[in-house]
């Protein structure tokens, strides 16, 4: 009973700062200017389904690369010694530590025609290459953004995996990449579901990338619904109604990966 | 102006450049001379200041990033705490970086402000909506100052809610040494053309950029009419594919570093950048231009109103409103302070085009209505949404039904498969 109170203080603050939110998007959505019920801002959003096409598309991308970076990476830094593991986990957090606009920013100018990249292509002999402003570069923004959010969750699963499973699979006769497939994948599952979560819920609703690498030409959900409230257009009933529909698509996808978690794994 | 968040940021990495101020930036032997210079305050009422003295007054005044003089330079005065030392009065200083933001703030309420500083545009939005209060004039003698063409304007046609600040132009900034067509020559048509194709960037808020086409067209900066807008919109379309990118401050960092030859900008900051490099050249077209005014207002939600109409009389002090027209450069609608300037900035083309050019061929915006607005936006959002296939209105309520099914479907399954794992 005593547990109870001491959440309360946990709960006041979701219900203020989650639920209350919520609810208004929800009313905000679902309300024209004079408070009458309105379907009509859900059905416009219509219009910008090539917007939320190129997000999905995008942050899948990214979250795609995302895993296949991060696995092995993840896989070697729980092998190794654990006063090295520490140092290494260290350098994947470092670029934490600094402002996320900023990293950001510092892509802009090494990507610029002008820039670090393109000069060194142009030593080679390769000519200015277009970089910047492309949607190729919004990925790229994404997975450098959130690489560690793919690694950590990874490496804490893999941790806990015990050596001698390896060893006993090959005792059984397990080649090393039915290893991989068989113990190794199966064991990280829910690092796996929990990573691309990690990755795919902020790539898929930033707005700030697609601005500062993508040129301000490669709409992303994320500006759209920044437009409807800062843009000249103060719209808050479209843009509640934007995100309204993009919690959605985020609440889909997250049921579908969670179909894969472990336990229903070792049912199949 | 529009846009202030990344200068802040390139702020910290380009503190030492920025050293040298707007002003002197064309005669480099004279500009030594000008930083020891002390700027000093008098004022010229120094009894109407002191009204508020001890009574613990404070005052909230939500202002533009980098729009004030802050005594950062050695000599300069700040001007907040200025006031403070003067009156005694609290100065709460927090910064905006869009109109759009300062609106949604204002609109959304629970922000008690008791200074503003809008554009024009915003400033009618403002008044139409009644976020916006009367000034009392007797309160702010200092009004006599602001020059005769920046009163009564189209925003606020019998001039009772505001006070200019500051003023400026649209124009464009090139890269001299790679684009050679004359100065004389350079017009909004340069951002069409195809020979700099990838070397062009472009505002990326829909006013401005609208602003630029329906120039090119003709047609007024402040039309409404549907036709013109598309019209309008086709412009931009057919740029789209020879701009390298749409930006706001980013146009900073890139023209400086030369990654792009062409933009737009307002002229004010594009004084700023020409100091870092020296190839750029900045050119307000002859076939006019937008000219926008920032000023002063007081919200209708203001607590100090009085306390308020003293910062305003106070920033209109002939010395305050030089010391903040020298820190910001953009152009001063300040008679006294325009006459401190230097000669060369008085006589500059770029900071203060002769008065026949402003009165025959520079438009200062007004609001639209709520359909224009509307209509802009949705064709800026077209616009830059590369395909734009004609959609089904029922495609995402249809999606949303799906996804609905989709999860008890899961749901079921999930109900299902529980209870065979009790057996």
């Amino acid at each position: 009973m005593k547990l109870k109170y001491f959440s309360a203080p946990y709960l006041a603050w979701m219900i203020v700062f989650i639920l209350v939110p919520l609810l208004m998007i929800a009313y905000f959505a679902f309300t024209s200017d004079n408070g009458e019920f309105t379907m009509k801002y859900i059905s416009d959003v219509g219009q910008y389904a090539n917007i939320f096409v190129r997000s999905i598309w995008l942050s899948l991308i990214a979250t795609a690369i995302c895993l296949v970076i991060a696995y092995p990476i993840a896989f070697i830094l729980s092998r190794m010694d654990k006063h090295k593991q520490g140092t290494m986990l260290m350098i994947v957090m470092l670029p934490m530590w600094m402002n996320f606009l900023l990293r950001t920013y510092a892509w802009m100018t090494l990507l610029g025609n002008n820039g670090i990249i393109n000069h060194i292509l142009g030593m080679v002999g390769l000519g200015p290459v277009k970089l910047i402003n492309t949607s190729g570069a919004v990925v790229l923004g994404m997975v450098y953004n959130y690489l560690p959010f793919m690694i950590l969750p990874l490496y804490s699963v893999m941790e806990k995996i015990d050596k001698s499973l390896f060893e006993a699979a090959s005792d059984l006769g397990c080649s090393s990449v039915s290893t991989l497939f068989r113990v190794v994948i199966p064991l990280s599952m829910p690092g796996i579901t929990s990573g691309i979560t990690m990755v795919f819920v902020p790539a898929i609703s930033t707005f700030i990338i697609s601005r500062m690498l993508g040129g301000g030409s490669n709409l992303l959900i994320g500006d759209l619904i920044e437009m409807q409230f800062l843009g000249n257009a103060y719209n808050p009933h479209l843009g509640a109604a934007i995100s309204l529909v993009l919690m959605v698509i985020i609440l889909v996808i997250m049921t579908v990966m969670n179909q894969f978690d472990p336990d229903e794994q070792v049912l199949m | 102006m529009k846009n202030k968040i990344i200068p802040l940021i390139m702020a910290s990495f380009t503190a030492i450049s920025l050293l040298t101020s707007c002003s002197s930036s064309t005669k480099e032997n004279t500009d030594e001379d000008d930083e020891i210079s002390v700027q000093t305050l008098t004022v010229s009422d120094p009894e109407y200041y002191t009204r508020f003295k001890d009574k613990g007054i404070s005052i909230n005044v939500y202002n533009w990033g980098e729009y004030i003089s802050t005594g950062a330079d050695e000599g300069t005065l700040d001007v907040n705490s200025e006031f403070e030392k003067l009156t005694g009065i609290k100065v709460n200083y927090t910064n905006y970086a869009t109109n759009e933001e300062l609106y949604a703030k204002l609109k959304g309420g629970g922000a008690a402000y008791d200074v503003i500083i809008p554009s024009d545009y915003m400033i009618s939005k403002m008044i139409n909506e009644k976020l916006v209060q009367p000034l009392d004039m007797d309160n702010i003698p200092n009004f006599k100052y602001i020059m005769d063409n920046f009163r009564n304007q189209a925003y606020d046609p019998s001039n009772e809610y505001s006070v200019p600040y500051t003023w400026g132009t649209v124009g464009i900034i090139y890269d001299e040494t790679m684009i050679d067509i004359p100065e004389e020559d350079i017009d909004w048509d340069l951002l069409w053309n195809e020979d700099y194709a990838d070397q062009i960037l472009m505002f990326d808020n829909p006013r401005d950029a609208f602003a630029i086409a329906e120039l090119m067209q003709g047609y007024s900066l402040n039309t409404e009419n549907p036709d013109e807008l598309e019209d309008a919109a086709r412009k931009l379309r057919q740029q789209k594919k020879i701009v390298q990118g749409y930006v706001m401050d980013e146009i900073f960092d890139k023209m400086g570093a030369g990654d792009a030859l062409i933009a737009p900008y307002y002229a004010g900051d594009a004084l700023t950048i020409l100091d870092e490099n020296e190839d750029l050249n900045f050119v307000v077209p002859k076939s006019g231009t937008n000219l926008f005014i920032d000023a002063m207002c007081i919200p209708s939600s203001a607590r100090q109103k009085e306390a308020a109409e003293m910062y305003i009389n106070f920033m209109c002090e002939p010395d305050i409103a030089f010391a903040n027209i020298d820190y910001i450069c953009y152009s001063t609608p300040h008679q006294a302070a325009f006459d401190m300037l230097d000669e060369d900035v008085r006589e500059s083309h770029v900071s203060y085009p002769d008065s026949q050019f402003i009165a025959d061929k520079t438009t200062v915006f007004v609001n639209l209505s709520d359909e224009a607005n509307l209509q802009m936006q949705n064709l800026w959002t077209e616009m830059k949404s590369a395909e734009d296939e004609t959609t089904n209105k029922w495609l995402v309520p249809i999606f949303l039904m799906f996804c609905i099914l989709l999860m008890i479907l899961v749901l079921i399954r999930r109900h299902i498969k529980a209870k065979k794992d009790i057996f």
